[in-house]
């Protein structure tokens, strides 16, 4: 290793004052990222998960610290530069956030247009991206008429269509099914191959984790208490929280211990 | 009859007339400050709390005018406006600023409906402020806002009853002139019959063009 990570996260902090005080919810973040992994942050409700994902496209600003994806510092960008940026980061959402009173397929363009690009490649770029996500014969439908499943299908094509280096991903699944989850999770490690995006995945599920990811961070009250390697983590959880998590899940961890056995 | 009918025509064109250029008008002066309110607010894409103060409280002066005094009040702008003070055209002045305030709170809360996750998203994505207005905040807005322009437009039909006051003529003057003046109740009664047939026309229209556009969804 030794080089920079593709994402770097430097002492991230972030408090929110509300009418009740200032509730500090990053507490100084470090964490790296390498391009094409599948980073899964995991914690309780309320630790700051997705608080820290969104410092990442600066939905949230954060106080003090930096963010650096590639060679661009995304907390020092001013508006125009960091929206230029951000129609780079694709963005998925627990309750999908489609547009209802567009189609599919006007859904999906969305990105494309907002980046100003010529109408015949939109047509293009989008049925390419709906065929990658199975949808093409929903094309002119509204969000109304699909299925959870479909609609984060289109929520990750409208991710997906600028072609960004980066996808992050808050909850995706959580308002979904076991078997919808499952698909969907199956979805993004195919893109990820595919196309060697670089998925950044928050959860409140271990098992999402456990999925589909490659490398995994504990947060707990605004704090990374643990990270690295998923089989690391789950075969040696440090921390309380994490072994609380992996106790929770303990089939999981025979899973591992299996297929360790089995030599995978 | 026939008399009733010829009674009729002109002061139906009027009130069609000044419905149209007012709503028209309100519209254009309205529609701007309603975003600008949905969008300087506390919460919303672009925060200016003393901005959305100051125009919020000119917009509640305004709306809380009773509407016969502000006819009075608009006369020397009427005068450098449309060149007179009186009649139909000149009614369409106070109408339009009498329905502008009114348009505005009806655009800021009907945008002020949208999804916040949608708006979020479109932020995710790199989207201007202008790009959110036009592309995520009004279409998605779109069977609100229709539904209050329908609104609009039946208050608007109200209020032009009363522009008989200022020589504007149209129905609510027809009803008032010979219905009350001159004790004709025929034609007080298909006067107010017409006002009601539009009202229903124009809900009508409305909520059917509401309705289509969210069977789309
Ligand atoms: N805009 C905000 N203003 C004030 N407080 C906020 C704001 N956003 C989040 N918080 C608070 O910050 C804390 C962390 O929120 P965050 O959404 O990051 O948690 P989370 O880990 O994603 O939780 P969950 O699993 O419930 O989504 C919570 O206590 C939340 O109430
Ligand atoms: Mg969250």
């Amino acid at each position: 290793m030794g080089s920079e990570p593709f994402i770097a996260v430097r002492k991230l902090k972030k408090t929110f004052h509300t009418h009740e005080g200032a509730l500090e919810v990053l507490k100084g973040i470090d964490l790296e990222i390498d391009r094409g992994d599948i980073y899964g942050i995991i914690g309780f409700s309320g630790a700051g998960k997705s608080t820290l994902l969104r410092c990442l496209n600066r939905l949230e600003s954060p106080d003090s610290g930096t963010v650096t994806i590639g060679d661009v510092e995304i907390t020092a960008l001013d508006k125009t530069s960091l929206n230029g940026h951000r129609q780079k980061v694709g963005m998925i959402f627990q309750q999908f956030n489609l547009f209802d009173s567009r189609t599919v397929y006007r859904n999906v363009s969305f990105p494309l247009e907002v980046a100003g690009i010529p109408k015949a490649r939109i047509r293009t770029r989008v049925e390419e991206i709906l065929e990658l996500v199975e949808l093409t014969d929903k094309i002119n439908c509204h969000p109304g008429q699909l299925s959870g499943g479909q609609k984060q299908r289109v929520g990750i094509a409208r991710a997906l269509a600028n072609q960004p280096d980066v996808l992050l991903s808050d909850e995706a699944t959580s308002a979904l099914d076991p078997q919808t989850t499952f698909s969907i999770l199956e979805l993004l490690k195919d893109i990820n191959r595919k196309l060697g995006l670089t998925i950044v995945l928050v959860t409140h599920e271990l098992e999402v984790i456990k999925y589909a990811c490659t490398k995994m961070a504990v947060i707990q009250d605004g704090v990374i208490i643990e990270k690295g390697d998923v089989r690391s983590v789950f075969l040696n959880p440090k921390s309380e929280t994490s072994k609380q998590f992996i106790k929770i899940n303990d089939e999981f961890l025979k899973d591992f211990v299996v297929e360790e056995g089995g030599g995978i | 009859m026939n008399e009733l009918l010829v009674l009729l025509i002109a002061p139906t064109l009027q009130t069609l007339y000044m419905i149209f250029a007012s709503t028209l008008f309100s519209l254009i002066l309205g529609f701007p400050l309603g975003v600008l309110l949905c969008v300087t607010d506390s919460g919303g894409i672009a925060p200016r709390p003393s901005l959305n103060n100051a125009v919020g409280r000119v917009v509640n002066v305004l709306r809380s005018f009773p509407f016969i005094i502000l006819m009075i009040l608009v006369f020397p702008l009427s005068r450098i406006i449309v060149g007179t003070s009186i009649g139909t055209t000149a009614s369409i002045v106070p109408l339009s600023i009498a329905a502008a305030p009114f348009v505005a709170r009806i655009i800021e809360s009907a945008l002020k409906e949208v999804d916040p996750g949608c708006i979020q998203a479109a932020r995710a994505m790199g989207s201007s402020n202008r790009q959110i207005i036009l592309k995520v905040l009004i279409p998605e807005a779109l069977p609100s806002l229709v539904a209050g322009v329908t609104t609009t437009i039946i208050n608007l039909i109200g209020y032009s009853a009363m522009a008989g006051a200022i020589g504007g003529g149209g129905l609510g003057d027809l009803a008032v002139r010979y219905g009350y003046q001159r004790f004709r109740t025929d034609v007080m009664i298909v006067s107010v019959i017409v006002i009601l047939v539009l009202v229903e026309l124009v809900q009508l229209t409305g909520s059917r063009i509401g309705k289509r556009l969210l069977v789309k969804r």
